[in-house]
C-alpha cells in the first residue's frame, strides 16, 4: 500500500509540475497576472507530493518491504539503519527521486525568495523551473519507476553494496545532488531573461547569490567524493580521472567561469551573452554528466544497448533542453550587448582571462572523457585515456590561472595603473618564490622546478588573499568595512591555495609500497617504521573481517596505531578493503591490508602522503568563502527596501 | 576598451589559448592512449611494442600461482580460445578471483607474458569489462561454429 501511494504521489507530482510549467509562461507571456499567480503554489504542491513519494520509499526500507523491487535489490534485514536510509538513494531509481526532490527544494526557495523580483520574471523562472521538473519526472515514471513491485518477495534482500555503507558515501550524493541541480536555477534565470528579452545588472544581481549556493554545494560535494575514494576504495588515491568524476568536475568548471562572469555582468553590465552562455553550459554538463554515467555509455558504446530506454530519453532531453536554450540564445543574445568599455589592464580583463583558462581546461577534460567514445564510433579501435593524460592537459591552462589569480582579485574595475599594483604586489611576490624554493628543500630536502612552482603559486595566492582582510583591520574605527563579497572571494582564494599547496606536495613526496609481511615483521616507509602486530578476526553486524593491528613508530618513539580490515559482506560475499589512516594536518599514513599470501604473511600497502588535507580543507575553504559571498547585504537590501515601502504605504491592492 | 576591440581581444586570447593547448595536448594524448588488444591477437604478435596496453579476459581456474610469502603473482587469462600468461607485483583488486573477468595494464615481457602494472576488478558481482564480454562472446561464438562443423563431417 505504501509503495502505491509514494507511486500515486509522485504521477500527482507530475501534474503539478505540468501546471507549474505551462500556465506561469502563457500567464507571463500575455500579462495574465491569474495565470501568473499559479507558479507559487504549484511549486509548494509539487515538493509536498515529491516529498510525499520520497518519505514512501524511505518508509518502505526501513521495513524492510522487499515486495518492493528496489528495496530488494539494494537493502537487506541486517542492514544498520543509517545505510537503510542512504541506501535510497543509493542505486539509480532512487537517486533520481533524490534529484527530482531537490529540484522541488530549489524551485521552492527560489519562489519564497523572489518576492523582489518582477512578477513576471519570477513566474518565467519558475515556469522554466517546471518544465525540467516535468522532464525529470517523466523520466522516473516511464523508465525508472523505484516502486515497482516483485512478487513473491523474496526472505531477504541482496545488499547494498559495500563500498556505499560509509558515513561518507550517505551524504555524498545529496550535497552533490543539491550543485548539479541548483544549476537549473542559474539555467531557468537565464532562460527567463531571455524570454522577456531583458537582462540588466539586476538580474545578475538576483542570479548571483543562487549560482554561488549551487557552486559551492558541488564543491563540497565533489570533495567528499573524492575524500571517500581515497579512504574507502583502498587504493590511497584521490583522484582518478574516471568518467564519473569528470561528469561532476566538468561543470564544476563551467560553474566557476560562471560566477566570475557573473562578477562582471553584475557590477559593469558586460559579458552578458557570455555569461548567459557559461549559465546554459553549466547546467548541459550537469545533465550530459547525468546522461554519460545513467546510460552506461561511457563504459562502452555497446553497453548502451543495454538500457537504451534511458539512454534515449535522458538523450531526447538534453537535444530539447539544449537545443532550446541554444536556440533561443541564437534570436536573443545579439540584442544584449553593452557599449560600455574597459582598459586592457583591468579587472574585466583578468576574469577574461579566467573564463577562457577554465573553459578551455573544461573542453580538454570533455574531449579526454568522449575520445574513447568517438574513437570506438569510428571503429578505429579501444582506448582509454590514462590519467597522465588528464593530469597535463588541465596542468596547462591551470597554472597561469592560479598565478593570475593574485593579481586580478587586486586589480581594479575600468582601469588599472601598474604602478601602484606592482608596489603592493611585489613583496608579496618576492615572499611566495622564496618560500616556493626554500619549503621543498627544507622540509622535504628536494628542489625541482615544477614543484617550486606549485608551491610558489600556492603560496602567492594565499598570501595575496591576505591583503584585502588584513588592510580592513587595521583600517581606522569608523571607516567603512570590507563587504562580505570581499571577504568571501580572499576566503574562497585562500582555499585555492591551499589546494594547490596540497596537490603539489602530494604529488612529488607521496612515498608508497607494496609489500608481503609476516607477522611481528615491520616496514619503513619515508621514515616511519609500521610493525604487524597482530591479525585477528572480528565480526561487523553484516560482515566478517581479519583486522591487522599495526604499531607505527618514528625513530623508535611510537606514533599511533592503525587497524586496517578485509571485509568480506555476507549476503553478496564481497570483499573490502577498509584501509587504516592516520591523519594529521601536514601528513597521512595510509595502511591496507591486501591477501594473504601464503607462510603466515600477508601482502601490505602503506602510503606516505604529505599534506594531503590540504587538498580537502582546500576545497572546504572555498566553499565556505561562496557561503560568505552569497550572503552579502546588497543581495537582501532590494528585498528589505521594498518591504519597507510596501509596509509604508499599506497593503497593496 | 571599445566593445569591437574587446570582442577581437577575447577572441585572439581564445584562439591562441586554444592552439597551444591543442598542440601540448595532441601529443601528450599520443603518448597516454592505451589500445585495448584481444588476447588471440597477442598470440598472433599483434600487439604494440614497447608502449602500455590493455588485455581482458576471465582469470583461468587454478593458474594463479605464487611463490609462498611473495607478493608477485602469475595468473592465465582467457578469450575461451587462447590463454595468455600475466605476472603482477602488487596487490590484486579485492574483486580479482579464478573464473572472473578482469582487466590489466602493462606491457609484453621478453618471456612472452604479460607484465602487469595495473589489474582491474570491478567492484560488482555480475559486472563483466564490457570489451571482455565482447571478445568472450565472439570466441565462444566461433568456437561453436567450429565444433558443429566437426560433426557436420564426421
Amino acid at each position: 500500500m505504501i509503495p502505491e501511494i509514494g507511486h500515486f504521489a509522485l504521477i500527482l507530482a507530475l501534474s503539478l509540475a505540468v501546471c507549474q510549467g505551462v500556465l506561469p509562461l502563457i500567464g507571463a507571456y500575455r500579462n495574465d497576472a491569474a495565470m501568473m499567480s499559479v507558479a507559487r503554489p504549484a511549486a509548494l504542491g509539487q515538493l509536498v507530493f515529491v516529498m510525499i513519494s520520497f518519505g514512501c520509499l524511505t518508509w518502505s526500507f526501513l521495513q524492510s518491504d522487499f515486495s518492493v523491487l528496489y528495496v530488494a535489490n539494494h537493502s537487506q534485514l541486517a542492514l544498520p539503519t543509517i545505510y537503510k536510509i542512504s541506501a535510497v538513494w543509493g542505486a539509480h531509481e532512487g537517486s533520481l527521486l533524490l534529484w527530482v526532490l531537490l529540484l522541488a527544494g530549489w524551485t521552492v526557495a527560489v519562489s519564497r525568495y523572489s518576492s523582489d523580483l518582477p512578477d513576471s520574471f519570477a513566474a518565467r523562472v519558475i515556469g522554466v523551473l517546471g518544465l525540467l521538473s516535468c522532464g525529470f519526472l517523466l523520466f522516473t515514471l516511464l523508465t525508472s519507476n523505484p516502486f515497482e513491485r516483485l512478487i513473491p518477495a523474496p526472505m531477504d534482500g541482496a545488499d547494498l553494496n559495500p563500498l556505499l555503507q560509509d558515513p561518507g558515501l550517505a551524504i555524498h550524493p545529496p550535497i552533490l545532488y543539491a550543485g548539479y541541480v541548483g544549476f537549473s536555477v542559474a539555467f531557468a534565470f537565464a532562460i527567463a531573461a531571455m524570454l522577456a528579452g531583458n537582462l540588466d545588472q539586476a538580474w545578475a544581481r538576483w542570479t548571483r547569490p543562487w549560482t554561488t549556493w549551487a557552486w559551492l554545494f558541488l564543491t563540497i560535494g565533489i570533495a567528499l567524493g573524492s575524500w571517500w575514494a581515497y579512504y574507502e576504495l583502498g587504493w590511497g588515491g584521490w583522484w582518478f580521472w574516471d568518467p564519473v568524476e569528470n561528469a561532476s568536475f566538468m561543470p564544476w568548471l563551467a560553474g566557476t567561469a560562471l560566477i566570475h562572469s557573473l562578477a562582471v555582468t553584475e557590477k559593469r553590465g558586460l559579458f552578458k551573452s557570455w555569461t548567459l552562455l557559461l549559465a546554459i553550459t553549466a547546467f548541459s554538463l550537469s545533465l550530459l554528466g547525468t546522461f554519460l554515467v545513467r546510460s552506461g555509455i561511457l563504459i562502452s558504446v555497446h553497453a548502451f544497448a543495454t538500457d537504451p530506454g534511458r539512454g534515449l530519453f535522458i538523450l531526447g532531453f538534453l537535444g530539447v533542453t539544449i537545443g532550446g536554450a541554444l536556440t533561443l540564445y541564437a534570436w536573443r543574445a545579439p540584442g544584449l550587448d553593452s557599449d560600455a568599455g574597459f582598459r586592457g589592464f583591468s579587472r574585466e580583463t583578468f576574469l577574461l582571462l579566467n573564463n577562457v583558462l577554465l573553459v578551455i581546461a573544461t573542453a580538454l577534460i570533455l574531449a579526454g572523457t568522449l575520445a574513447p567514445l568517438i574513437v570506438e564510433v569510428f571503429e578505429a579501435g579501444k582506448i582509454s585515456v590514462g590519467p597522465p593524460w588528464f593530469e597535463i592537459a588541465f596542468a596547462i591552462p591551470m597554472l597561469p590561472l592560479v598565478l593570475l589569480i593574485g593579481v586580478g582579485m587586486h586589480t581594479a574595475w575600468r582601469s588599472q595603473a601598474f604602478k601602484p599594483l606592482f608596489d603592493q604586489l611585489k613583496f608579496p611576490a618576492l615572499f611566495a618564490i622564496v618560500a616556493g624554493i626554500l619549503i621543498p628543500i627544507v622540509a622535504y630536502g628536494r628542489f625541482g622546478l615544477l614543484l617550486s612552482v606549485g608551491v610558489t603559486a600556492g603560496i602567492w595566492i594565499m598570501v595575496v588573499s591576505l591583503i584585502h582582510p588584513v588592510r580592513s583591520w587595521r583600517r581606522a574605527p569608523g571607516t567603512p568595512g570590507m563587504t562580505r563579497g570581499v571577504l568571501g572571494m580572499s576566503v574562497a582564494h585562500f582555499g585555492v591555495g591551499m589546494f594547490v599547496i596540497g596537490v603539489t606536495i602530494v604529488s612529488a613526496f607521496t612515498e608508497e609500497i607494496d609489500i608481503s609481511v609476516r607477522q611481528g615483521e615491520s616496514v619503513s616507509v619515508a621514515g616511519y617504521d609500521f610493525e604487524l602486530r597482530s591479525l585477528r578476526n572480528v565480526e561487523g553486524p553484516n560482515y566478517q573481517a581479519v583486522e591487522g593491528e599495526i604499531d607505527i613508530r618514528k625513530d623508535g618513539e611510537f606514533v599511533g596505531q592503525l587497524r586496517p580490515q578485509k571485509r568480506t559482506y555476507l549476503v553478496q560475499q564481497s570483499p573490502m578493503t577498509e584501509a587504516g589512516i592516520e591523519a594529521s594536518w601536514n601528513r597521512d599514513l595510509f595502511v591496507a591490508l591486501g591477501d594473504p599470501l601464503g607462510n603466515d604473511a600477508w601482502s601490505l600497502r602503506v602510503q606516505y602522503k604529505p599534506m594531503i588535507r590540504f587538498i580537502w580543507m582546500g576545497a572546504f575553504v572555498m566553499a565556505l568563502g561562496g557561503m560568505i559571498a552569497a550572503s552579502d547585504r546588497r543581495y537582501r537590501l532590494t528585498a528589505k527596501a521594498k518591504e519597507k515601502a510596501t509596509r509604508l504605504s499599506g497593503e497593496p491592492a | 576598451m571599445k566593445p569591437r576591440q574587446q570582442r577581437m581581444l577575447a577572441v585572439g586570447l581564445a584562439g591562441a589559448g586554444i592552439v597551444i593547448a591543442a598542440a601540448l595536448t595532441l601529443q601528450a594524448f599520443k603518448e597516454n592512449m592505451m589500445f585495448y588488444v584481444e588476447i588471440s591477437e597477442v598470440a598472433q604478435g599483434n600487439y604494440p611494442q614497447d608502449r602500455n596496453f590493455r588485455v581482458g579476459g576471465l582469470v583461468v581456474e587454478g593458474s594463479v600461482k605464487r611463490q609462498p610469502g611473495e607478493l608477485e603473482v602469475e595468473f592465465a587469462v582467457s578469450d575461451l580460445e587462447n590463454e595468455l600468461v600475466i605476472t603482477y607485483d602488487g596487490i590484486l583488486p579485492d574483486l580479482f578471483r579464478e573464473g572472473q573477468g578482469i582487466i590489466a595494464h602493462g606491457q609484453m615481457g621478453d618471456d612472452g607474458t604479460f607484465v602487469a602494472d595495473e589489474v582491474l576488478a570491478k567492484h560488482d558481482e555480475n559486472y563483466m569489462p564490457p570489451e571482455v564480454a565482447e571478445t568472450l562472446a565472439k570466441h565462444a561464438a566461433a568456437k561453436e561454429a567450429a565444433l558443429k562443423a566437426e560433426q557436420a563431417q564426421p
